[in-house]
């Protein structure tokens, strides 16, 4: 269970971005968050991810409270997420070459043995050829650096993928191809998703439910969650 | 408007990247089409196709390792051959104007929109004179719906959509018969996809000289906004132009006759959400036969050979064409 309570978060003094906003995410279980540019979805899905600290309100990750963000957070808490950002040519470190982008957190966490065969069976997971994998960022389109970084996000076979405006920027069959990947990845492991973005048609094809922002306020809650 | 003469036409237009160690970058290749006044022609395809290099090849905005072949009348003008003074001089702003893909990085960040407009208004028109301008940049914010109580605002200060309508804004001061849109969709969310595509449609159907329209390409990769305005689509995978229809009949019935085109509608979420298998292939190492037929599932021995675009598609197996006019095109 991934439990969102009352969360206030922001990235200046007295300014917060969102405001007691709750959300949850059974296991297994695939919600969509729609909400227009600028909501502060983003900024949700970021202190879900343990990825920014909130100034108020409470995490809980599979029953245990979250007390330490970014690097301070536990390693079984931090790997127990899968993250995929919209931009992927700023979320890619331009110097590595795309097998070792996805290999990344593998060295991170002392897990090297094994890497090579684990980054072939997920770059074909991805569709991504041999050829690519031995290229750098800026030598592949959009849509290949993207599912590198899908297969990054799935290297650690983390518990929750969250998925931050994943295909905003990829054509229609990238996008299909991508979710694809995603929703066999969580048919073999049971992982939950939380995925943002402001395509209702995309997150209703996608995910069990889709929750619109307003709905997640403070006021809102009592009325729960609209199913979509 | 089949009756109206192209404001754009582009005959056999290629363009080829000279990369280092000899290699050739086959960007676009003998692409063919035209759009008419009162028209808007969607460009859509994969990103890595070719669609943004097109846009670069009519403004004459090309790096230098580029080479072009073919040409693309404006008028009397062909924007391929055109030296840079009649570019910057004549061509850019005043016959085409560019809606940009990210207002928010097309605008000068340190300047007010107010004081943009100005500068393009002087730039562009006759008007001359503190007051005149003052007057022709708040006609010209108001014709992109640009509210007059922003203009004094600096881009970041604006929202999404309204940096798109400045830019919008600036792209139609000069009043070019051809606007030129590049992804002007790219991050924004749907409502606001929505009522830039709308407005775009607006400036189509009116202005121009004798209120014919403007022309308008739009360069995209999201099918919703093509179908929502478009009257014709031109698809394009690994450089060429594979299928040309018109939008009722390629969104609609029939639908659309290249399996590739009936691969990217098939991936929407609100069709079959299945996607194309494999990758695009590399535009500088292209197959010689049909660049799609490693994908395609009707793909047999004749697709070894480059099909040419006959009618309105570039394949030895299309899908049916339903209607007698599209059979005698494709037998023309």
């Amino acid at each position: 269970m991934l439990e969102l309570r009352d969360i206030t978060a922001g990235y200046a003094r007295n300014a917060p971005v969102i405001r007691d906003v709750s959300l949850t995410v059974a296991p297994g279980e695939a919600v969509g968050l729609l909400g227009p540019s600028g909501c502060g979805k983003s900024t949700l899905a970021r202190v879900a991810a343990l990825l920014h600290r909130p100034d108020a309100g409470t995490l809980v990750l599979d029953g245990e409270p979250v007390r330490r963000w970014r690097h301070r957070a536990p390693r079984e808490q931090r790997t127990a997420f899968g993250v995929v950002f919209q931009q992927a040519r700023l979320s890619a470190d331009p110097r590595l070459a795309l097998s070792d982008l996805i290999a990344e957190p593998l060295r991170a966490t002392g897990r090297r043995e094994g890497a090579a065969d684990r980054v072939g069976e997920l770059a074909a997971t991805v569709g991504l050829t041999a050829d690519l994998l031995g290229r750098r960022p800026h030598e592949v389109s959009d849509g290949q650096l993207q599912r590198a970084c899908l297969a990054r996000a799935l290297v650690l076979r983390p518990r929750w993928l969250v998925c931050d405006e994943m295909t905003a920027m990829l054509d229609a069959s990238t996008t299909a191809a991508l979710v694809r990947v995603v929703e066999d990845y969580r048919a073999a492991t049971g992982a939950g998703l939380l995925a943002v973005g402001h395509d209702r048609a995309l997150l209703d094809r996608w995910c069990d439910r889709t929750v619109h922002w307003t709905a997640l306020t403070a006021a809102a809650a009592g009325a729960g969650t609209s199913s979509g | 408007m089949t009756g109206r003469a192209p404001v754009l036409s582009v005959r056999g237009l290629s363009v080829r990247f000279l990369m280092p160690g000899g290699r050739r970058v086959a960007a676009v290749t003998d692409a063919h089409f035209e759009v008419r006044a009162g028209e808007c022609l969607a460009l859509i395809g994969e990103s890595g196709c070719g669609k943004s290099v097109l846009a670069s090849a009519l403004l004459g905005l090309l790096p230098g390792n580029a080479q072009t072949a073919g040409s693309a009348l404006l008028g009397d003008l062909d924007l391929l051959t055109a030296d840079e003074r009649t570019l910057s001089r004549t061509v850019r702003g005043r016959l085409v104007g560019l809606v940009p893909q990210s207002p928010a990085a097309h605008l000068t960040p340190v300047r007010t929109i107010r004081s943009q407009l100005q500068e393009t208004v002087a730039a562009l028109t006759p008007a001359r004179g503190r007051a005149a301008l003052r007057a022709a940049a708040e006609a010209a914010a108001e014709r992109a719906a640009f509210p007059a109580d922003h203009l004094d605002h600096h881009p970041h200060e604006l929202s999404g959509g309204l940096a798109q309508r400045a830019a919008t804004a600036l792209a139609l001061v000069g009043d070019a018969p051809l606007l030129l849109a590049d992804e002007p969709t790219t991050g924004l969310d749907r409502d606001l996809v929505d009522r830039t595509v709308d407005e775009l449609r607006r400036h189509v159907d009116s202005g121009g000289d004798g209120g014919e329209g403007r022309a308008l390409l739009m360069i995209t990769h999201d099918l919703a906004a093509a179908e929502r305005i478009a009257d014709r689509v031109a698809v394009m995978y690994a450089g060429r132009i594979v299928e040309l229809a018109e939008a009722a009949a390629f969104f609609g019935a029939p639908g659309p006759r290249h399996p590739y085109s009936r691969g990217l509608l098939d991936a929407l979420p609100d069709r079959a959400f299945t996607p194309i298998p494999g990758l695009p292939p590399e535009l500088g190492a292209l197959p010689d036969g049909c660049a799609f037929a490693a994908r395609c599932d009707r793909a047999t021995d004749t697709c070894a050979v480059l099909p040419p675009l006959t009618g309105t598609v570039a394949c030895h197996h299309p899908h049916a064409a339903l209607t007698e006019a599209a059979d005698r095109a494709r037998t023309a």
